[in-house]
C-alpha cells in the first residue's frame, strides 16, 4: 500500500521508453481495491484481520464437531454418530481447535498489533508474512477436503503410532501433510515476528519498555521456531512409513513407538506455551487499563514469561508416564512439571495484584481477562495434579484429561483471545462492540463453559475414559454426560450472541483514537489506523508511553491529566504540536526514516501541506507471489497421498517457479512511487497501460 | 539515510538502502539466523532418530559396516568442506567489488557442492545395490532419510548459488547486495557444519 494519494497521470505520463516487459500477471499496486485488494495485500492490518477472519470460522466448525460429539455423548448407547465418524470428529475438533483456531488467532493478534505497538509501519517482511496467512489457508482447507475424499483424520489430534501408522485409507495421511503445510505457515510467521520484534522497535522502544503482549508473543514465536521443526521431522517419519515402507515405527522391525510420543510431545508441550502465552500477554495488557494501574511487576511478568519457555523445554514426557519411562525420568518430570508451575503461580499472582485496589470497570474485554483469570488458574491446578505421576497414572487417558486441557484452551486461550478481540475491535473496525451484548456473551460463555467441562473433572475421576463413541447405561455418567452436553449448547449461544454483536455493529462509528483511555502506542493512532500506521514514527520515553503522555502525578503521587496541547516528543527530537503546522519541513522527512521503504522525494512536488506528509510514506507493495507460492503446496501432498508423482512433480515446479519469480520481484513495486528514478523508467511505463 | 537515532541515545550510520534497524543487523540477517536456529532442531531431530535406531537391527542385517567406503565418503566429504573456503572468496570478492572473481567463486562452491550430492546419489545406488533400500531395516531408513534430507539441504544451496551466479552474469548483483552472497554463505557452511557433524556420527564412530 504505498502512497495514499491516488498517483498523478500527469507525473508518470512524459518520456517512457517504448518496451515493456512481458508479464504473466500485472503487478497490483497500492491502488488496486476490493477482493485483489485483499488477495494480493501484504499489510500486516489486513492479514491480521484475515488470519482472525479465517480463524474464527474454523472455530465455528472445529465447535460444530464438538456439538455433534455432545449429543452422541448426551445419553449412554446413543446411536447418533457411527464410531468411525466419532473418530474423524474428534480427530478434526482437536486438530481444528489447536492447529486451525488458537494458533491463527492469537497469530492474526500478533501481526495486527505487534508492528502498532513497537511504533512501526509493517512487520520485517511483509509479503513472506502474507505467504504465512495463505499456507495457512490451504492448509486447513487441505486438510479439511479429506472429508469430502474419503474420510478425514481419525487417528487422535496427537497420532499415536503404531495405530496412527497403520490406519488403512489416507485420513492420516491428510492429518500428517495438512499439518506439514501449517507447519510452513507458522515457522514462516515466526521468523518474521522475531525478526519484527527484535528489529524494527521505534527509537527509544528498549526491550523493557515493550509492551506485555508483544513480549509474551516474541516468547511464543521462539517457542514456535524450535519446536515446529521437531514435529515436522515426527511427520515426515510418519509419512515415509505411510508411503515407502520405512520402519521408523514399525514395531515387527523393532522399531520403538516411543519415539513418536517424544518428538510428538517434545513439540507439543512447547506448544501449549504457544497457545496459552499470547493469551497471558493480552489479559496484561487489558487488565492495568481496566484497573487504571500499571501491570503489578512488569519486570516478572516478562521474566516469568521467558522462564515459562525455557522450562516448557523440559517437561514434555509428563504426557508419557503412563508409558514406563522409568522412576528417574519420571522423577525428573514429575519435579520439572511442578516447577514449572512457580513462574505461572507468579504471573497470576500479578495480574491478581495489578486489580488490587485499582479503579476496576467492568467492561467486556476486563470481564474476559477476570475470566481468564480464574479458569486458568483452575487448569493450572488440575495441571499440577497430572505432574503427580500416582494420580497421572490413574487420570491417564480419562476425562479428568479432557477437563485440564480444556480449562487452560478455552477457558484460558480462548478467554484471553475474546478479551483481546472485545478490547481491539475498535481499532481494528473503527467501531466498539454493544457492551451489553458483550456481557452477556461473557456471562452464557463462563456458564456454558463450566457446565460443560466442570463435569469432566468428575467423569474423569470416575474413571470414564477419553475417546470412546458411547458407553453402557448404569456407570453413574449419565447425569454429568447429559449437564456437559447442556452446557455445549450454552457456549454455541454465546458465540451466537457474539456473532449478532459483530453483525449488529457492522456500520462504522466514532470511537476516537483511544476509546479505553489506555496505555500503549496503538492507541495514539486512528481507528482503524492507516496502511502507514504512524504518519511520524513515535519517540517512546517510557513504557506505558501514551499513559505518560496522558498522565502525570501531582505531589501526591496520584495520576493527573497533562494538558491537551503540551507538545509531544518525536522522532527529530523536536516537540511538535498535536497537529502538525503548515509548511513544516522538518518532521516529515525525517517521518519516513524508519519505515518500510525508502522515503526520499527527489521530484519536489510536496508544497507543504500537512497532508503532503503522507506522500513520503512508501509502503511495500502487494504482490501475487504469496497467494500463487501457497497454492502449489496442496498440490504436491495430494500428489504424495495418491503416489501421483507427476502432480506432486507439477506442485513443486510450480512452488519453486513462484519463489523465483517472487524473489526477482522488488518489494517496492517501482511503478508504485512517484520518484523519477532513470534506471526504473521502463518499468514506470508498466503503470501508464494501467 | 544517515544518522537516524536507532536506539535511544546512540547514533548509528547506516547505509542508503538499509533502514536503520533496533540491532543494527539488517532485517535479513536476523532471519537468517533464526531459521538457522531452527534448521539446528530439525537436524537434531533426525540425528537423534539414527542414534536411537543404531545398532538395534537383528543381528545378521545389513548394517554399516557391510557397506560404508570411508576413504570414498572422505573424498566427497572434504570437497564440500572445500566449498566453504570458495564460498568465503566469493564473498570476499563481491565485498571488494570484483565481480570476477565472485562469479568464479560462486560457480565453484555450485560445482563443489553439485560434486558432493553427484557422489552422495552414487554412493545411494552402490548401496542399493548391496541390497539396502528405505525399507529393508532400521539401519536404512534412517541412514537413507537422515543423508537424503542433507542432500535435499545441498541441492537447495547449490540452486540459490547458481541463481546468485546468473543474476551476477546478467550485472544484478551489485556490491550494495553483497549481504545476500553473505546469506547464502551463512546457509551454505551451516549445510557443511551439519555434515561435519552426520559425517563423525554416521560415519566414523562405529
Amino acid at each position: 500500500m504505498a502512497i495514499v494519494t491516488p498517483p498523478r497521470p500527469e507525473a508518470l505520463a512524459p518520456e517512457q521508453p517504448l518496451h515493456t516487459p512481458i508479464r504473466f500477471l500485472r503487478r497490483p499496486t497500492g491502488y488496486t481495491k476490493g477482493v485483489w485488494g485483499w488477495m494480493t495485500t501484504v499489510d500486516h492490518k489486513k492479514i491480521g484481520i484475515m488470519y482472525s477472519a479465517t480463524a474464527f470460522l474454523f472455530f465455528l466448525l472445529g465447535g460444530l464437531e464438538a456439538l455433534l460429539l455432545r449429543v452422541q455423548l448426551g445419553a449412554p448407547d446413543q446411536t447418533f454418530l457411527r464410531a468411525d465418524t466419532y473418530n474423524q470428529l474428534f480427530t478434526m475438533h482437536g486438530t481444528t481447535m489447536i492447529f486451525l483456531v488458537i494458533m491463527p488467532l492469537s497469530a492474526g493478534l500478533a501481526n495486527y498489533l505487534l508492528p502498532l505497538m513497537i511504533g512501526a509501519r509493517d512487520v520485517a517482511f511483509p509479503r513472506l508474512n502474507a505467504l504465512g496467512f495463505w499456507v495457512f489457508l490451504v492448509g486447513g482447507l487441505f486438510m479439511y477436503s479429506s472429508f469430502f475424499l474419503g474420510g478425514a483424520p481419525n487417528g487422535g489430534w496427537f497420532g499415536y503410532v503404531p495405530l496412527s501408522r497403520s490406519i488403512p485409507g489416507h485420513n492420516m495421511d491428510y492429518w500428517a501433510f495438512g499439518l506439514q503445510i501449517l507447519g510452513i505457515a507458522s515457522l514462516t510467521g515466526a521468523v518474521n515476528l522475531i525478526v519484527t520484534v527484535i528489529n524494527m522497535r521505534a527509537p527509544g522502544m528498549s526491550l523493557m519498555r515493550m509492551p506485555i503482549f508483544v513480549w509474551m508473543s516474541l516468547v511464543a514465536q521462539f517457542l514456535l521456531l524450535f519446536a515446529i521443526p521437531i514435529i515436522t521431522v515426527a511427520l515426515f517419519l510418519l509419512s515415509f512409513d505411510r508411503l515407502f515402507s520405512t520402519n521408523f515405527f514399525n514395531v515387527s522391525a523393532g522399531a520403538d513407538p516411543l519415539l513418536w510420543q517424544h518428538l510428538f510431545w517434545l513439540f507439543g508441550h512447547p506448544e501449549v506455551y504457544i497457545l496459552i502465552l499470547p493469551a497471558m500477554g493480552i489479559v496484561s495488557e487489558v487488565l492495568p487499563v481496566f484497573s487504571r494501574k500499571p501491570l503489578f511487576g512488569y519486570q516478572v511478568m516478562v521474566f516469568s514469561g521467558i522462564a515459562i519457555g525455557f522450562m516448557g523445554w523440559g517437561v514434555w514426557a509428563h504426557h508419557m508416564f503412563a508409558s514406563g519411562l522409568g522412576p528417574v525420568a519420571t522423577s525428573a518430570f514429575s519435579a520439572s512439571t511442578m516447577f514449572i508451575a512457580v513462574p505461572t503461580g507468579v504471573k497470576i499472582f500479578n495480574w491478581i495484584s495489578t486489580m488490587w485496589k485499582g479503579k476496576l470497570t467492568f467492561t467486556t474485554p476486563m470481564m474476559f481477562a477476570i475470566g481468564f483469570v480464574a479458569m486458568f488458574t483452575i487448569g493450572g491446578l488440575s495441571g499440577v495434579t497430572h505432574g503427580v505421576v500416582p494420580a497421572d497414572t490413574q487420570q491417564t487417558d480419562t476425562y479428568y484429561i479432557v477437563a485440564h486441557f480444556h480449562y487452560v484452551l478455552f477457558g484460558g486461550s480462548m478467554f484471553g483471545l475474546f478479551a483481546g478481540v472485545y478490547y481491539w475491535f475498535p481499532k481494528f473496525a473503527g467501531r466498539l462492540l454493544d457492551e451489553k451484548l458483550g456481557k452477556l456473551h461473557f456471562w452464557l460463555m463462563f456458564l456454558g463453559f463450566n457446565l460443560t467441562f466442570g463435569p469432566f473433572h468428575i467423569l474423569g475421576l470416575q474413571g470414564m475414559p477419553r475417546r470412546i463413541y458411547t458407553y453402557p447405561e448404569g456407570r453413574g455418567w449419565d447425569v454429568w454426560n447429559l449437564v456437559s452436553t447442556i452446557g455445549s449448547f450454552v457456549i454455541a449461544a454465546s458465540i451466537l450472541v457474539f456473532m449478532f454483536n459483530v453483525w449488529k455493529n457492522r456500520k462504522p462509528q466514532e470511537v476516537g483514537d483511544d476509546p479505553w483511555d489506555a496505555r500503549t502506542l496503538e492507541w495514539t493512532i486512528p481507528s482503524p489506523p492507516p496502511e502507514y500506521n504512524f504518519k511520524e514514527i513515535p519517540l517512546v520515553t517510557s513504557r506505558d508511553e501514551l499513559w505518560h503522555r496522558k498522565y502525570t502525578e501531582d505531589e501526591h503521587g496520584r495520576s493527573v491529566r497533562r494538558e491537551v496541547t503540551e507538545a509531544q516528543p518525536t522522532l527529530a527530537g523536536t516537540a511538535v504540536e498535536p497537529a502538525p503546522p503548515e509548511g513544516h519541513e522538518g518532521p516529515d522527512h525525517v517521518a519516513g526514516k524508519a519505515g518500510t521503504g525508502d522515503e526520499h522525494d527527489g521530484d519536489g512536488e510536496h508544497d507543504g501541506q500537512a497532508e503532503e506528509h503522507e506522500e513520503h510514506i512508501h509502503m511495500p507493495s502487494p504482490s501475487y507471489w504469496p497467494l500463487v507460492t501457497s497454492i502449489g503446496l496442496p498440490i504436491i501432498c495430494y500428489g504424495m497421498i495418491y503416489k501421483a508423482w507427476l502432480v506432486a512433480i507439477l506442485g513443486g515446479v510450480w512452488t519453486l517457479g513462484s519463489i523465483y519469480a517472487w524473489a526477482l520481484e522488488p518489494a517496492t513495486a517501482p511503478e508504485d512511487t512517484p520518484d523519477h528514478d532513470p534506471e526504473r523508467g521502463h518499468d514506470e511505463a508498466e503503470a501508464v497501460h494501467a | 539515510m544517515s544518522s537516524v537515532t536507532a536506539t535511544s541515545g546512540s547514533h548509528v550510520e547506516i547505509d542508503p538502502g538499509h533502514p536503520p534497524t533496533s540491532t543494527g543487523l539488517s532485517n535479513e540477517k536476523v532471519a537468517m539466523w533464526s531459521f538457522l536456529g531452527s534448521e539446528c532442531l530439525l537436524f537434531g531431530a533426525l540425528i537423534s532418530t539414527y542414534l536411537l535406531f543404531k545398532g538395534q537391527d537383528e543381528p545378521g542385517q545389513i548394517s554399516p559396516v557391510d557397506v560404508f567406503d570411508i576413504p570414498y565418503t572422505s573424498v566427497s566429504s572434504f570437497v564440500l568442506l572445500m566449498s566453504s573456503l570458495t564460498m568465503v572468496l566469493a564473498l570476499a570478492g563481491i565485498q571488494r567489488g570484483d565481480h570476477r572473481r565472485t562469479r568464479i567463486w560462486l560457480l565453484t562452491t555450485a560445482l563443489l557442492g553439485a560434486s558432493f550430492v553427484a557422489g552422495q546419489a552414487y554412493e545411494f545406488t552402490v548401496f542399493v545395490r548391496e541390497g539396502m533400500n528405505l525399507r529393508v531395516n532400521l539401519f536404512s531408513s534412517s541412514f537413507f532419510v537422515l543423508t537424503g534430507f542433507h542432500g535435499a539441504h545441498v541441492t537447495i544451496g547449490v540452486l540459490m548459488l547458481l541463481s546468485l551466479f546468473s543474476l551476477s552474469l546478467k550485472g544484478k548483483l551489485p556490491t550494495s547486495k553483497a549481504e545476500t552472497v553473505e546469506l547464502v554463505g551463512l546457509y551454505w557452511h551451516f549445510v557443511d557444519i551439519v555434515w561435519i557433524v552426520i559425517f563423525t556420527l554416521v560415519y566414523l564412530i562405529p
